[in-house]
């Protein structure tokens, strides 16, 4: 097997997806000769030209909005967003135009539109270039939202998002992009709406997000023979595959959903609002939602690294739930 | 202009103005009966401005709207029943119930909808005139919005880009004195919003909003050269707004001004232009009202007879998106 790059993973669905079909095309800043604010666009300028590759202006309502329009057409734009937190001044673009447009029109038009953009902590950037808002968008109809945690998936469901002939905005985690992974060679696709079990176990269910996915498996395997827990990613949030969670829930009687994102009104609530709907019973003790401060993201190291829960975290958690 | 273009020019004119006296009568008896329609956006006063640029358009053109975008609907040539039946939520209507009055969809006509977010369509224009430019075609597209529109920040991003990659887009600033309530020079300093169109390196131009024939004229050569690899232009239709914002809010503008500007009805304007020019007697312009009212009666009728959208089928679809 190759070593991938997340981000050379990203750039390789780009790149087959772009040969495949010639109505897909990138925008956003830096497309061109920088390849996009971290690399994903590497090599499609000189590949495709400047007319498949958009450098943009710093203007991410206009852009996205660009995004949203072409898609009207039949064209299906990738638009990136440099940092997550940009995306705030494109939220109308997002939200009440490509989120709404198909409903609106009464299924007359479709928006297939995939808008990438990195999250998270880890690059000591201060509070406008480090959050989790995924469950912003988990919340509004009429969009799709991706996390990818590996290599394998940032490649298989950026081509998913690709074809899917709604909006998906497609989250990507900074801290994952250099790191290497082994992956086939070719094609492959990873379908939305099917989690992925990270690992089996028996004890104790962590579902996690993003990012949280190889602290909890650091935390499972640094708990060995003592827990055995089963890790859940549940990959894609819109759609989300809660059967998967659920299963495992039913199996293990313990749950622990782990994200970057604040605890208050995030992802963690909803996903167990969904298992409690379907089973509650089956919970042999309180459930636990281990997530980010309710606090803007600080810059000094020490500070940032307290803010997001680290594998410590999780396996002192997973302690309490088993007692 | 030709002969048959001025004529269609008032006929349009009307069915726009009739289109809307009828709409108005129907939201507000429904309203007394307890069954409130959401805001309706008169665009009485307008109509020079959706018939002048429509009627410079190709079918394969598209179009983008406002939330006060019924004259452009029916300047389009929307089936005026589908129209109809949008307004009062019924399942025949051109978004199937879905959009109502602010957002009204033809994609046969490449009718992109109106947008309830004021200035929200700038960005979208980008998009289908980048989609045109990506794939080669020769098709323009037009971007309707107001003096309030011209506030938002999504005009300069989406002006900028525009010019900055030459895109086949006519950004048409339909100038008609208000952002709800606050009158155009509470908002802009300069004294036209199409002043603004050389900051971005593009042609911007002023037209008589109540004019048909000056608008028609003025989007005819910036669809034109749009079409044909010149880029975008800023087209400001300076005109008035007779009705209140919307029928949910009083009006409290000086019924002075209002009276002016009713003086200058573009209806009235056109047809004595034409009587006066002999392309058309008294006599024609009153068969040509006949007939409009005509299509408006049956479009009301069929907005009456259609059934509202079923809920239990609404749901079964809401259930399947997870």
């Amino acid at each position: 097997m190759r070593e991938l790059k997340y981000i050379e993973a990203l750039n390789e669905a780009l790149r087959e997806e772009m040969e495949r079909d010639e109505s897909v095309f990138v925008v956003g800043e830096e497309a061109g000769p920088l390849g996009g604010g971290f690399g994903a666009f590497k090599g499609l300028l000189e590949r495709f030209g400047k007319k498949r590759v958009l450098t943009t202006p710093i203007a991410e309502s206009g852009f996205t909005g660009l995004g949203v329009g072409a898609a009207l057409t039949g064209l299906r734009p990738v638009v990136e967003i440099m940092y997550l937190d940009f995306i705030t001044t494109a939220m109308d673009q997002v939200v009440n135009q490509a989120a709404k447009l198909k409903f609106m029109s009464g299924n007359a038009v479709e928006v297939p539109l995939v808008i990438r953009a990195p999250y998270g902590i880890g690059t000591r950037e201060a509070a406008q270039h480090s959050q989790s808002l995924e469950a912003w968008f988990m919340h509004v109809p009429g969009l799709k939202v991706a996390m990818p945690a590996t290599v394998y998936d940032a490649k298989g469901l950026l081509k998913t998002a690709i074809r899917d002939n709604d909006p998906v905005v497609f989250i990507e985690n900074r801290m994952l992009y250099f790191k290497a992974d082994e992956v086939p060679e070719g094609e492959w696709i990873v379908p939305f709406g099917q989690a992925a079990v990270k690992r089996e176990g028996k004890d104790v269910t962590v579902v996690a997000l993003s990012g949280m996915v190889p602290k909890a498996l650091e935390a499972a395997e640094a708990l060995g023979s003592e827990t055995s827990v089963e890790v859940i990613d549940p990959r894609t949030l819109v759609p989300l595959d809660i059967e998967a969670i659920v299963a495992s829930v039913q199996k293990t009687g313990r749950l622990l959903i782990a994200h970057e994102a604040p605890v208050r009104g995030g992802v963690g609530g909803e996903i167990l609002r969904q298992v409690q709907e379907r089973c509650f019973d089956c919970l042999d003790a309180a459930p636990v939602i281990l997530g980010g401060l309710n606090t803007p993201i600080p810059f000094s190291p020490p500070l940032e690294d307290a803010c997001v829960p680290q594998a410590a975290d999780i396996i002192a958690k997973i302690k309490e739930i088993i007692q | 202009m030709n002969n048959e273009i001025a004529l269609r020019a008032l006929e349009t004119m009307c069915r726009i103005r009739m289109f809307e006296e009828t709409g108005k009568v129907r939201y507000n008896q429904n309203r007394l009966a307890d069954n409130f329609l959401g805001a309706f956006h008169s665009y009485i006063g307008q109509e020079a401005v959706a018939t002048g640029v429509c009627l410079a358009l190709q079918k394969n053109d598209y179009v983008f709207s406002t939330h006060r975008g019924h004259g452009h609907a029916v300047a389009r040539g929307i089936d005026l029943k589908k129209v109809m039946a949008e307004l009062r939520g019924k399942v025949d209507g051109c978004s199937h119930g879905r959009g109502g009055s602010m957002h009204l969809f033809d994609t046969s006509l490449g009718f992109l909808g109106g947008n309830g977010i004021v200035g929200g369509g700038l960005p979208l224009a980008l998009g289908t005139a980048y989609s045109a430019y990506y794939r080669g075609t020769d098709q323009v597209t037009v971007c309707f919005f107001g003096d309030g529109g011209a506030s938002q920040g999504t005009f300069h991003e989406a002006l900028n880009m525009a010019a900055l990659w030459k895109l086949p887009v006519v950004f048409v600033c339909e100038n008609n004195c208000y952002a709800v309530m606050t009158h155009v020079r509470e908002t802009v300093c300069i004294p036209n919003v199409a002043d603004r169109a050389s900051a971005y390196g593009m042609p911007g131009c002023v037209a008589d909003g109540n004019d048909v024939g000056d608008v028609y004229g003025r989007a005819e050569e910036a669809v034109g050269r749009a079409r044909q690899g010149g880029g975008p232009t800023l087209l400001e239709c300076k005109t008035y707004r007779i009705d209140s914002h919307c029928m949910m809010l009083p009006d409290i503008r000086a019924e002075k001004e209002i009276a002016g500007w009713k003086e200058q009805d573009p209806i009235q304007r056109w047809e004595k232009h034409l009587v006066e020019n002999n392309i058309a007697g008294k006599e024609e312009c009153e068969k040509l009202r006949a007939k409009v009212a005509a299509e408006i009666e049956e479009a009301d009728r069929y907005a009456d007879e259609s059934q509202y959208p079923d809920p239990a089928e609404f749901l079964k679809e809401v259930k399947c998106a997870n």
